[in-house]
């Protein structure tokens, strides 16, 4: 036996431990029993996926993808399997998940210490831990979609998980909702997967598009290639799960769930699920320069969009949660313009820095009795020295200071989009770039008025003002050297140093042929896709140009929000542009069009369909039957006299009726 | 088979006037089972109807010289013997209950 015909274990040991926990949750068992298996099931997953990934590497498959096929979930003219897949892109999600789904377990230990629902909180967590490992291992569409959807239920009773007020739990149906409408068309990519190619298992598919280019670009539907159709269904699912526009919405009050959850699901893994499946689907966006193209439109435009946002929020979690949205936006651009392993490196990089930044910003919170306003803290940076070292950290690294994780991934990005050689590609490179600014502004923005200056709550968070425990500032210093390192693995400028590209490249290899992105591309400037090939001398360029907007944006954050003034100082500054500030700290009213467009619109339509149609022609209808009915038989039942002999007079009538029938 | 002549043809009477007997008979106990109220009385004139039918079986039963009207008969009147048991039984039955066999007054069919 060798440890990766375990596979399958790494997903189930979660789910074991999200059952368990469930049937604790009514026994009310000991809290130590709760703990022990809310961080024994998710260890040993971790320690399974080591060893499988250890044997991956070091036990000569690496090139090769395995799959391991558990037993066949449909036969007949559709076989799906419930079958795992280990290969390049698998492992690197596998290790991300894991290993921070690890140590944010370990966090929620201590931050979730003291609350009534811990082994309720743990069994979810758990066994959103078993629908992601799922969602990453699964050898086919099918699989991944039940990991998918998996990972959407997990999100949804986390976000209302304190579901005892009123605003968490219609953040939640908010979030299901609108994924709910990413989901569907999801499916229908599958489907049509499924008429072209009669299997969901991504290898025969991706195996079969690579080598008959045709088979991809041929005219499909609406005008669509099979590619561009598909890829754009999936798309349109990832705006769901990724929070892209127009779906993106349902992600900042996603923040309603505990800190820990924002940290694990809508910072770290599950939101960039999306970006896992349009990596994993490369194949297909590489048959279709034109969604490729729409997609890198709609990421940029994200990125831009939810940094703005940013910059006015006063809540610290909702600027993490636009930060979130708009680096994913990053992804998405990433994607677009064919730079998958950059997307990819983004994806790792960002899970360590944005997991951190929201341990932090929860151990803030924690230490502030669940303040989250920022202009009621300041100063914390001498009561929470742990926090505000490994805060700052995790914000120079979104902020895309070298040496720190997020600039080697942004800048890849960035290189990327310019290098692309896509319409558009130097629009791309362009709002990257502002974005960039825009983020380390808001970043330092948050750790000035968070951590510097004066403290502006009661006296009584000040008195309570307190460092976490160990259980929770480990796992920050932790993802603090992930933060610092993961982005180690890909150095820009030195040639042969970019190893996390060539660790992907089995599953990225580039579809030629006609109609696909290299081909198109190659017009421009001759290339493979997603190597910059700018030239050393452009790369350092635009490496300086991103690195000096960073700069300019934390120098621009210091000098309005820095200093023991800086909170007032803020104050004023965003009085200044009153439309503006207006504008953006409203998210630019986007909740309010779409309560207009779509909210209201769809309660009206209900309104009509439930007291029109449902209650007036269904019902009346149904009514209406019961009625006639009723009326029939009352008028039948004056017959009933029960006197005998009228019923032997009808009798009589009857006999008569009838011999006169036969004589006719 | 040979042709047995139950009653001497020229002394016959027309069939015609045992169906008319017959159908007085029927008549008479038809109004009588739809407008009186005793029980009893009904039973009489239902008994009256039937034997007007045997009556009509007979007549034709000899008009036609064939014996299976007659053996009709007997399986009437068996029937109606056990019909005429029953329901006096049921009639006992009621008027122990209600002290009456009104059937203007036995009309619990009706609920």
């Amino acid at each position: 036996m060798q440890a990766i015909d375990f596979l399958w274990l790494i997903p189930a040991l979660p789910f074991a431990g999200a059952a368990l926990n469930g049937a604790l949750a009514y026994r009310r068992a000991p809290k130590a029993a709760v703990t022990a298996v809310a961080l024994g099931a998710p260890l040993a997953s971790l320690l399974v996926a080591a060893a499988c990934i250890g044997q991956y590497l070091g036990g000569g498959l690496y090139p090769q993808a395995v799959e391991r096929i558990g037993y066949a979930w449909t036969t007949g003219a559709l076989t799906v399997n419930v079958a795992f897949l280990l290969d390049p892109l698998a492992a690197v999600m596998l290790f991300i998940v894991t290993f921070v789904g690890f140590l944010i377990h370990i966090y929620s230990v201590g931050y979730m210490g003291h609350d009534e629902g811990y082994a309720r909180y743990f069994a979810y967590l758990n066994l959103f831990m078993a629908a992601m490992l799922t969602l990453v291992l699964g050898n086919n569409y099918l699989v991944m979609f039940v990991g998918w959807e998996g990972v959407g239920l997990c999100s949804y009773l986390l976000i209302g998980f304190y579901y005892d007020q009123e605003f968490p739990p219609y953040a939640g149906k908010k979030a299901f909702i609108v994924n709910r409408i990413g989901d569907f068309a999801f499916l229908i990519g599958m489907f049509a997967l499924i008429a072209r190619f009669g299997t969901l298992d991504f290898t025969p598919i991706f195996h079969r598009l690579a080598a008959q280019p045709g088979l991809g670009t041929a005219a499909y539907a609406g005008g669509l290639s099979f590619a561009a159709f598909v890829g754009l269904c999936f798309f349109i699912g990832a705006m769901g799960k990724s929070a892209q526009i127009p779906l993106y919405v349902w992600l900042p009050d996603a923040m309603a769930g505990p800190t820990p959850v924002s940290a694990l699901i809508h910072a770290a893994t599950m939101v960039t699920a999306g970006v896992y499946m349009a990596v994993r689907s490369n194949v297909i966006y590489q048959l279709t320069p034109g969604v490729s193209l729409f997609v890198a439109i709609i990421g940029t435009a994200t990125a831009l969009l939810a940094a703005t946002i940013g910059m006015a929020q006063n809540d610290i979690k909702k600027v993490l949660a636009y930060s979130t949205v708009s680096q994913l936006g990053y992804m998405f651009m990433a994607v677009g313009v064919g730079a998958y392993s950059a997307a990819l490196f983004h994806v790792l990089t960002h899970a360590f820095f944005k997991a951190l930044l929201f341990l932090g910003s929860g151990s803030v919170i924690h230490a502030m009795g669940g303040e989250q306003d920022m202009q009621k803290m300041g100063g914390l940076k001498a009561r929470l020295p742990v926090t505000y070292r490994t805060f700052v950290i995790g914000s120079l690294a979104l902020a895309g200071i070298p040496v720190f994780a997020g600039f080697f991934s942004k800048d890849e990005i960035l290189a990327a989009a310019a290098a692309s050689g896509m319409p558009l590609h130097w629009l791309f490179w362009g709002v990257g770039w502002i974005t960039a600014g825009l983020t380390a502004f808001y970043m330092f923005r948050a750790v000035y008025l968070t951590f510097d200056g004066k403290f502006r709550g009661s006296h009584e968070q000040e008195h309570h003002l307190h460092e976490s425990p160990p259980v929770m500032t480990v796992p920050l210093v932790v993802l603090a050297v992930g933060a610092v390192a993961a982005g180690w693995v890909e150095i820009p400028l030195l040639r042969g140093t970019d190893w996390f590209h060539r660790f992907l490249e089995p599953v990225l290899a580039v579809v030629q042929g006609a109609g696909s992105l290299a081909s198109a591309a190659a017009g421009a400037t001759p290339r493979a896709i997603g190597e910059g090939e700018l030239g050393t001398g452009a790369e350092l360029v635009l490496i300086l140009l991103s690195v000096g907007i960073a700069v300019a944006g934390i120098w621009l954050a210091r000098s309005i929000y820095g200093g023991a003034a800086g909170a007032e100082r803020g104050l004023v500054f965003e009085e200044r542009y009153p439309t503006l500030h207006r504008l953006l700290a409203n998210k630019w009213y986007v909740d309010e069009i779409y309560d207009a467009c779509v909210v209201r619109p769809l309660h009206g339509l209900s309104w009509v369909f439930y007291r029109v149609v449902d209650a007036l022609v269904i019902d009346g209808s149904v009514r209406a039957g019961a009625a006639v009915t009723r009326a029939t038989g009352d008028l039948g039942s004056l017959t009933t006299t029960g006197n005998v002999r009228n019923y032997a007079l009808y009798f009589f009538i009857g006999v008569i009726v009838l011999f006169w029938w036969i004589a006719r | 088979m040979s042709s047995v002549h139950l009653v001497n043809e020229s002394m016959a009477v027309p069939v015609g006037w045992y169906l008319m007997l017959a159908a007085v008979l029927f008549g008479i106990g038809t109004i009588g089972a739809l407008t009186r109220r005793n029980g009893i009385s009904i039973f009489l004139s239902i008994e009256l109807m039937l034997n007007a039918a045997n009556l009509a079986l007979i007549a034709y039963s000899r008009q036609l010289d064939q014996r299976t009207g007659q053996i009709l008969v007997f399986f009437v009147l068996a029937v109606a013997a056990a019909e005429a048991a029953v329901g006096l039984a049921l009639f006992i039955a009621v008027y122990r209950q209600r002290r009456t066999i009104d059937i203007n007054r036995i009309n619990l069919m009706r609920h």
